[in-house]
């Protein structure tokens, strides 16, 4: 899906933040919700890594940028656990208001109310007991695509040209994967792309693993 | 600042006790993880298999070739090292990773990730102006210097081979592996010479 998430390239994010130390947990609370992403994947609120990114993903664009990695977490297993039909929303509410959050406090959460039919971007072919498609030193390009569901493609990659430069074997394809449709393996490519036909104005080169269905190969006339 | 908790922490509690009266989670597994990933896990993982390449032409090959099968050798616990590539540093090229999509990151050699690699800045900017926001991370290339960048789209996981600094000649792989740091191994900082 287009989100805060993808912010590779994005423009207005000026500040780094950068500090060489800092406590790996900086309160109790991110461990918490460090332990509660655990415990959600134990009660089986997700069963695997794509559909929790994909939580992430759907939460409160504003509490993304604003509530740190661990209130996107907290935002992504709440979702889970509602949709799982472990927690509601409202008891959590009530139990939060007892403890003392006030009624405008900002929550990331997003349950979904229907069984969400979208998915990434659809595969071409079940490639699992063929070769790739690619080798490396094919000259490819990237699919221009917008999917309501779970993509591993940035948009900062989408429609250009890159060379494969590895085939990383079969990986269960995240854009199916996140929505519930089973491993369906996909090979993995590491793409390298030139800096500045990706628009950016510095040079210099730029490596992304990129699914088979993302790609199309540039056929070259010699 | 005020000493009021925070919204989220207030929610995470209110999620924590219903999930406590639930059986779902208890209070010793958050202390196992605290411990865990403030003890145990951590870029002290990662400096040891640096330390060793430096002085181990023949492991740094293998770690280059196959350094999955390495860290599973060392027996690092953390995960989110499906598959480990590792990329070493040259005077003529420089490696430096990210993850725009979210905040992947190997755990396993290098504990769980500092807040600036998870924040929006250095997402959004790494793979578009990786040199200015090296040189504003204190980490200035020279223009010889080529900039590769990988960003950590699917399970491949990468961690940076820094080049070993002049004046450690006569260091063994402990002294070494003292002076590596994660910001080195995630490719935004050069390993500063022992003082």
């Amino acid at each position: 899906m287009d989100g805060i998430h993808d912010l590779g390239g994005q423009s207005g994010h000026s500040t780094l933040g950068y500090h060489r130390n800092e406590p790996v947990f900086k309160d109790r609370w991110e461990a918490t919700v460090f332990t509660m992403v655990r415990a959600s994947a134990q009660a089986g609120a997700y069963t695997n890594i794509d559909q929790f990114r994909h939580a992430v993903e759907r939460i409160d664009p504003k509490a993304y940028l604003e509530h740190g990695y661990y209130g996107r977490w907290l935002g992504a297993v709440e979702t889970l656990f509602v949709e799982a039909g472990i927690l509601t929303t409202a008891e959590i509410t009530e139990r939060a208001a007892q403890l003392g959050a006030g009624p405008d406090d900002l929550i990331a959460a997003r349950p979904s109310r229907t069984k969400i039919q979208a998915t990434g971007i659809p595969a071409k072919r079940n490639p699992v007991g063929d070769p790739p498609w690619f080798k490396v030193g094919d000259p490819v390009h990237t699919v221009q695509a917008s999917p309501l569901g779970h993509t591993r493609l940035p948009g900062y990659a989408r429609n250009k040209e890159g060379l494969i430069t590895a085939c990383q074997g079969l990986w269960p394809y995240p854009d199916l994967r996140a929505h519930g449709h089973g491993e369906q393996s996909q090979y993995l490519y590491t793409v390298t792309f030139n800096s500045l036909d990706l628009g950016f104005s510095e040079a210099f080169e730029l490596n992304l693993d990129l699914f088979e269905p993302y790609l199309s190969l540039i056929e070259t006339i010699l | 600042m005020s000493d009021q908790p925070s919204p989220q922490s207030l929610r995470t509690e209110a999620i924590e006790t219903l999930l406590i009266e639930k059986k779902l989670l208890t209070s010793e597994a958050i202390d196992t993880v605290l411990t865990t990933f403030s003890e145990q896990v951590g870029p002290m993982n990662g400096a040891k298999l640096v330390a060793r390449a430096w002085v181990d032409q023949s492991f740094k090959a293998r770690l280059l070739e196959d350094a999955t099968t390495i860290v599973q050798e060392y027996g690092f616990e953390g995960g989110q090292v499906d598959k480990l590539i590792v990329k070493a540093c040259s005077e003529s090229v420089h490696h430096v990773v990210v993850c725009t999509l979210c905040s992947c990151y190997p755990w396993a050699v290098l504990g769980l990730p500092p807040r600036w690699y998870k924040d929006p800045g250095y997402r959004s900017r790494i793979v578009r102006e990786p040199r200015k926001v090296l040189t504003e991370m204190g980490l200035t290339l020279p223009e010889t210097t080529s900039i590769k960048v990988w960003d950590s789209s699917a399970e491949i996981r990468y961690l940076v081979l820094p080049l070993r600094p002049a004046g450690t000649e006569d260091l063994d792989e402990t002294a070494l592996a003292e002076l590596i740091t994660r910001d080195a191994m995630i490719g935004v900082a050069a390993i500063e010479p022992p003082s």
